[in-house]
């Protein structure tokens, strides 16, 4: 079920660092809002920071509030493994478990966590969820294959199933496209288009015309200098984004005049 | 007259002065240069093999002779002279290795996932420190610590197979810690995050996710870990003594071990002595066979549980 997040005077901390700071935004639910900028601006810190992922690295500390539901992700006695469970992540290599087959992949949300599910049911699931990614057709006769043997383009939707098996209410997607040739990257943008009815999607990517082709919302962070926090500068419609945005860094940004 | 269209000096110019007899001059030195390094490294091989083999050699020479039936079937029971075997130390060997296996194993294993996993600061500092340490600790001073430790308890003169285990597991846990240690670095980080990504805790990630696709690793180097221990010999003589009769009870009385008892052959053979030095040469030979086959083992567990590609 797709939910809304509300971001307010966000700032995360590396130690003493601040790498993002005071971003407030909301994302809306059911639609794709993207994150452009360019390298090293804080656009992957911050997508981390919605699922609390970015705490993988010790030192990580935020101030801030991050509500999604009516409840603070960062309040007081929130587990973050908790938080995982409901906002999923898509990384920018495909990252199946190499131990596992295809099957296994995608029933891994369930069965790492020890949930108990008839088999039928587990079947059921694992079926849609590949149905969901667009890989049932190419897999179902070899579910019970290694999933290191797929390509890059089919592992990276089976970790697409993989996420969505869980039903999440949002899905992160860091850059999911970079690493795949240009017809993956079309078909793992379709899937997109067809997964916002069901989720909150967030994407970072470096790829304009991506962001352009995808989503309704797009953020476009930078960064005033080395050393300084990343910053959202503006938060729009898309076509305003790319069309007519009211941030001069932004139109700059957009125009090839930098990054 | 050379007046062909070679590039060649002139008669009378130095050959240095003309560019290809630049090259001839220093495509000379490189050709002596390769030659003698080929005959260094190949030289340095044979200088490292020849020993090897001559043992190898020598051990097989010697140990045939003994590699018969009654050798593997019978202990030292009445023995005075010929005949007699090693049933009884081929099992005090296994017995005791595998005591030490099942001490060590664990807690190496344990100690290199809180080190990879866990570890932040000091303490992983000083634990790391304590590991390197142990890595160098003479295998007498492992026997003695155990025996002193038993000593304390039992008085002195205790011999019982586990003190054995217990001094073979101060020697064995520094090798698995290090070995799994290298290993679970190697599984990707990306591996992790998938995992926490979705809402799996660290310690269920570490137990299904972790140690799944480390696993060939971790055999190996437990598997090669036992081979080096396998033939300690020190330790064994003050902690576990030997024996001639066959006792398979590890917390009861003296055990009779492959290294020690090749030992014993041979510093007290009796008369007259061939049969003992036999007896010795054959044990050193089974313990030999028993090392190769340790490392084959290991070479299978490598292939057999790797994470299949199939590409």
């Amino acid at each position: 079920m797709a939910k809304r997040i509300d971001v307010s005077d966000l700032t995360i901390f590396y130690g003493d660092f601040r790498a993002v700071a005071d971003v407030t935004v909301s994302i809306e639910p059911r639609s794709v809002t993207a994150l452009i900028g360019p390298s090293g601006c804080g656009k992957s810190t911050f997508l981390r920071s919605l699922n609390r992922m970015h705490e993988v690295l010790p030192g990580t500390r935020v101030e801030g509030k991050v509500v999604m539901d009516g409840e603070d992700l960062y309040g007081p006695g929130v587990d973050p493994v908790e938080v995982r469970r409901h906002i999923g992540m898509v990384f920018q290599r495909p990252n199946p478990f190499p131990t596992m087959s295809i099957y296994d992949n995608v029933a891994a949300g369930i069965r790492l966590n020890a949930r108990k599910m008839q088999k039928a049911d587990l079947d059921d699931l694992v079926e849609r969820s590949l149905l969901g990614a667009n890989l049932w057709k190419e897999v179902k006769d070899r579910l019970n294959r290694p999933a290191s043997a797929l390509s890059g383009g089919q592992q990276q939707r089976l970790c697409i199933a993989r996420a969505i098996a869980v039903e999440p209410d949002v899905l992160l997607m860091d850059e999911p496209a970079s690493a795949l040739d240009p017809i993956s990257t079309l078909a793992i943008e379709d899937l997109m288009t067809e997964l916002k009815e069901r989720f909150t999607i967030v994407i970072v990517t470096h790829n304009m015309q991506q962001a352009a082709r995808v989503s309704e919302q797009t953020g476009f962070f930078t960064i005033d200098g080395p050393g300084q926090p990343g910053r959202l500068i503006e938060f729009n419609a898309t076509e305003k984004i790319f069309s007519n945005p009211d941030e001069q860094a932004t139109e700059d940004y957009i125009s090839g005049r930098f990054g | 007259m050379s007046q062909n269209s070679a590039p060649q000096a002139p008669a009378g110019a130095s050959v240095a002065t003309s560019l290809a007899g630049a090259g001839l001059r220093s495509r000379r030195r490189r050709k002596a240069t390769d030659r003698l390094m080929t005959f260094l490294v190949y030289g340095a091989f044979a200088v490292t093999l020849i020993p090897l083999l001559s043992l190898v050699f020598e051990v097989v020479r010697r140990g045939m002779a003994r590699l018969d039936g009654e050798f593997f079937t019978s202990s030292m029971v009445g023995i005075v002279g010929k005949g007699g075997g090693v049933y009884h130390a081929i099992f005090g060997t296994l017995i005791i290795t595998g005591l030490t296996v099942v001490i060590s194993v664990p807690i190496g294993l344990l100690t290199a996932i809180y080190l990879v996993e866990y570890g932040t600061g000091r303490l992983k500092k000083a634990i790391t420190f304590l590991v390197d340490v142990m890595t160098g600790i003479p295998s007498i001073v492992a026997g003695l610590f155990a025996y002193a430790l038993f000593a304390i308890f039992f008085g002195p003169g205790i011999r019982l197979g586990i003190i054995g285990s217990v001094a073979l597991s101060v020697l064995m846990i520094p090798v698995v810690v290090r070995s799994a240690e290298e290993v679970l670095k190697l599984v990707p980080t990306e591996l992790r995050e998938a995992s926490y990504a979705l809402g799996v805790p660290k310690w269920r990630t570490i137990v299904k996710v972790i140690l799944p696709t480390a696993i060939a690793g971790l055999g190996t180097g437990v598997t090669l870990a036992i081979a080096r221990i396998i033939g300690e010999t020190a330790p064994l003589l003050v902690t576990v003594g030997i024996t001639n009769a066959t006792n398979l009870d590890p917390v009861n009385g003296r055990m009779a071990t492959l290294p020690v008892f090749a030992y014993y052959q041979l510093t007290q053979p009796g008369v007259p002595p061939e049969f003992a030095i036999d007896r010795a040469w054959t044990a050193a030979l089974v313990l030999i066979m028993l090392v190769m086959g340790l490392n084959l083992v290991a070479r299978l567990i490598s292939r057999f549980f790797a994470p299949k590609t199939g590409r």
